[in-house]
């Protein structure tokens, strides 16, 4: 275990990949932009203080890729919705929305007024909870992007097949492609606006955990249709600087295609079975995105034949349609890359992680959040 | 007689029948044979050190060291860290009624085994006895009594910038053997609790009277490790800040690679057996050397420095050349750890 981890953490080979990004940044001429669109990039990025070492011309910038940001408040809405509306439910949920604050109240406060509220750490206890809690109706809020998506699918294809009624799904997943897109465009405007600059993202560090499962072959779009390089990057310091020097390569060459560093995981075609499931479980719909609003086809919804299990239609939820932000936060605009964490008024003054204002805060993958911890310098 | 029971704790025949059997068995001494209701002392010191802690490990036995150990080698480094010897230790015990006898023997005999060979003496206790459910198995609180050494004063009021920061030993390994064998993680990992009394590393710095005018600062960097102690130093002194450098903390490659594998910062994991240092640039050196005869100083050294610049903060120079901020950790990752 230890020489195989210990190669991706090398310093020596991780000055070698330095070396050659600070040589290639000679060659250009204007500051560039990456953005990582991945929770766990922005941590390790910030963890290891990549910024800090990379050429005065090259900028990392974070991107929604954190699932608890870019949930809209109106999830946290409906939920405490069913919680106020009906008798005997168990609310339960992953520990990083249970901070986050909807448009009144939060998981978090309602638990204290003694609702029952529970954070799992497997989808697997979704099941086991509602055998061993019949006279309980069981609602998970399930969030998150592919990743998580076929293992939800796996739960509620288990739950048909043993005929289990008290347990429903608030489906707050979405698929990330599409809104991928959108950001490209948004980011034609604020990008020039606000960091003096005459493009738009120059390059993207892609996902590992997502590619995982949809593969190489689902961004190809990218540099066909916006002339954009992408790299599909794993997490360590080795990963993340190959795949810097790989889009510095692209920008020179001009040359942008997608390149796959995370070889050692990530497949060309992802991985079928898992896609095979969201397909046999999930439509998809038009999703609601805090910072990005509505995008179409990007929000996954139970398929007819599943419908026992929606959590919407067995509570009759309303619709919401609230601010997306409080307070003053400014996590809209953080999400999508337009601020910095450290622009927005709130930060380090009165929003931190023992109180956090908004999601960028709350969740452990928050750019907010990694920037709190690691880089008040 | 082979379970705790209530009665046990009612301080009637039963408990004197306990105390006879099994305290008195592991801990008989001229201060504590007469059983009076406290403890008459001799002590000849111009300044007492004075500490308590409770101990509610779970789980009780772990690899290197139980409960017993644990909670007799914690206060003793408390003592250290004001520059103390620790001389007499307060035992109190709360057992949950149906506990096996035989473990609470066990733990018995580790405090007897520990405080024989740092030479302090059990000198007074107490035990109750709980209802099922009320606690678990055990709990066991120690306090300690030290003299103070002349010659020695240690405060965070003392420290400079310039002042080095040195630890005794690798780093993480307490908090990290506790969470394996839990068997939270579906794995085994034999990862030994650094579990020790430091006493004897300690006193080779504090009988050289060249050294210890030097030395500002002692902290064992137990619940919230390394980072906590360091924070806690700023937060104090906010005029000064800290910088360490990833590439000299000694961390043993299976705690490295294990706390990655579960993501956890080992910088925030608790140590048992480790002390944090602070004295002044001139006599590092000499302290490293000193620390490094001893078996459990032997992987000493110097992590990092007292600065100037970003001050109230804890800097972290990283391996690649870049920095970041060492933060206080601010939930309890682990809860019961020690």
């Amino acid at each position: 275990m230890s020489n195989f981890l210990s190669y991706f953490k090398d310093v020596d080979i991780v000055k070698i990949e330095l070396k050659k990004i600070f040589s290639l940044s000679e060659m250009i001429k204007k500051k560039i932009y990456f953005m990582e669109v991945c929770g766990t990039h922005t941590m390790q990025i910030s963890k290891y203080g990549i910024r800090k070492i990379l050429p005065q011309n090259i900028k990392l910038i974070s991107g929604p890729g954190c699932p608890v940001c870019v949930t809209p408040l109106e999830f946290i809405d409906k939920a405490i919705y069913i919680l106020d509306n009906f008798e005997n439910v168990t609310i339960l949920t992953f520990g990083d929305l249970y901070r986050v604050v909807g448009s009144k109240s939060s998981l978090e406060k309602e638990k204290s007024k003694g609702k029952d509220i529970r954070i799992l750490y497997s989808p697997d206890e979704i099941l086991s909870l509602a055998k061993e809690n019949p006279d309980r109706n069981i609602v998970f809020l399930s969030i998150g992007f592919e990743t998580t998506l076929p293992s939800i699918g796996c739960v509620i294809k288990e739950a048909k097949v043993q005929n289990i009624k008290n347990i429903f799904f608030l489906m707050g997943n979405k698929f990330f492609l599409p809104a991928l897109e959108v950001l490209i465009l948004l980011s034609r405007n604020f990008i020039s606006s606000n960091f003096n600059a005459d493009s738009t993202i120059d390059g993207f560090i892609l996902p590992g955990h997502l590619s995982t499962i949809i593969g190489e072959r689902s961004y190809h779009w990218i540099a066909q249709k916006y002339k954009i390089p992408s790299v599909i990057t794993g997490f360590e310091p080795v990963d993340i600087l190959q795949g810097i020097r790989l889009l510095v390569e692209m920008i020179v060459s001009k040359n942008p295609g997608v390149k796959n560093q995370y070889s050692r995981v990530v497949s060309y075609d992802g991985n079928l079975y898992a896609k095979e499931i969201i397909k046999e479980v999930f439509d998809i719909t038009e999703g609601k995105w805090r910072g990005m609003g509505l995008i179409p086809a990007t929000a996954a919804k139970l398929k007819k034949e599943f419908e026992d299990f929606d959590a919407e239609k067995r509570f009759n939820i309303p619709n919401f349609n609230n601010e997306e932000n409080l307070f003053g936060c400014r996590c809209n605009e953080v999400l999508i890359g337009k601020i910095t964490p450290i622009e927005c008024p709130l930060f380090d003054k009165v929003c931190n992680p023992e109180n956090p204002k908004g999601a960028c805060m709350v969740s452990t993958e928050g750019a907010c959040a990694a920037y709190y911890k690691y880089e008040r310098i | 007689m082979n379970k705790i029971l209530l009665p046990y704790g009612s301080g009637g025949k039963y408990t004197k029948e306990f105390i006879d059997r099994y305290i008195l068995k592991y801990f008989n001494n001229k201060f504590l044979q007469h059983l009076l209701d406290s403890a008459v002392l001799e002590i000849q010191s111009e300044k007492l050190a004075f500490s308590i802690d409770g101990y509610t490990v779970s789980p009780l036995f772990f690899p290197g060291g139980d409960i017993g150990k644990l909670s007799i080698c914690g206060t003793i480094n408390d003592l250290l860290c004001v520059g103390a010897d620790p001389k007499f230790i307060a035992l109190s015990l709360i057992i949950e009624e149906g506990t096996e006898i035989e473990v609470v023997e066990k733990i018995l005999s580790s405090i007897q085994q520990v405080s024989q060979q740092e030479d302090v003496l059990v000198v007074t206790g107490d035990t109750k006895v709980v209802e099922v459910g009320s606690c678990d198995k055990i709990f066991v609180t120690t306090a300690g009594v030290g003299c103070i050494r002349k010659g020695l004063n240690l405060h965070y009021n003392r420290i400079e910038p310039d002042d080095v920061i040195i630890i005794t030993g690798n780093i993480a390994e307490h908090g990290l053997a506790i969470l394996l064998s839990r068997g939270a993680y579906g794995f085994e990992y034999n990862i030994q609790s650094d579990c020790a009394s430091l006493k004897s590393l300690m006193q080779k710095i504090f009988d050289d009277e060249e050294l210890t005018p030097h030395i500002k600062f002692i902290r064992d960097p137990t619940r919230g490790g390394v980072a906590a102690v360091l924070n806690e130093i700023v937060s104090y002194r906010k005029d000064l800040g800290i910088e360490i450098y990833e590439e000299k903390v000694p961390i043993s490659q299976d705690v490295k690679y294990l706390c990655e594998l579960l993501a956890i910062e080992p910088f925030s994991i608790a140590n048992e057996g480790k002390m944090i240092m602070i004295t002044s640039k001139n006599v590092v050196d000499k302290i490293l050397s000193t620390f490094k005869t001893h078996p459990l100083g032997k992987d000493a050294e110097v992590i990092g420095k007292v600065v100037f610049t970003n001050k109230g903060k804890v800097i972290l120079k990283t391996l690649y050349g870049s920095m970041r901020i060492l933060d206080m950790p601010t939930a309890e990752e682990l809860p019961r750890i020690c």
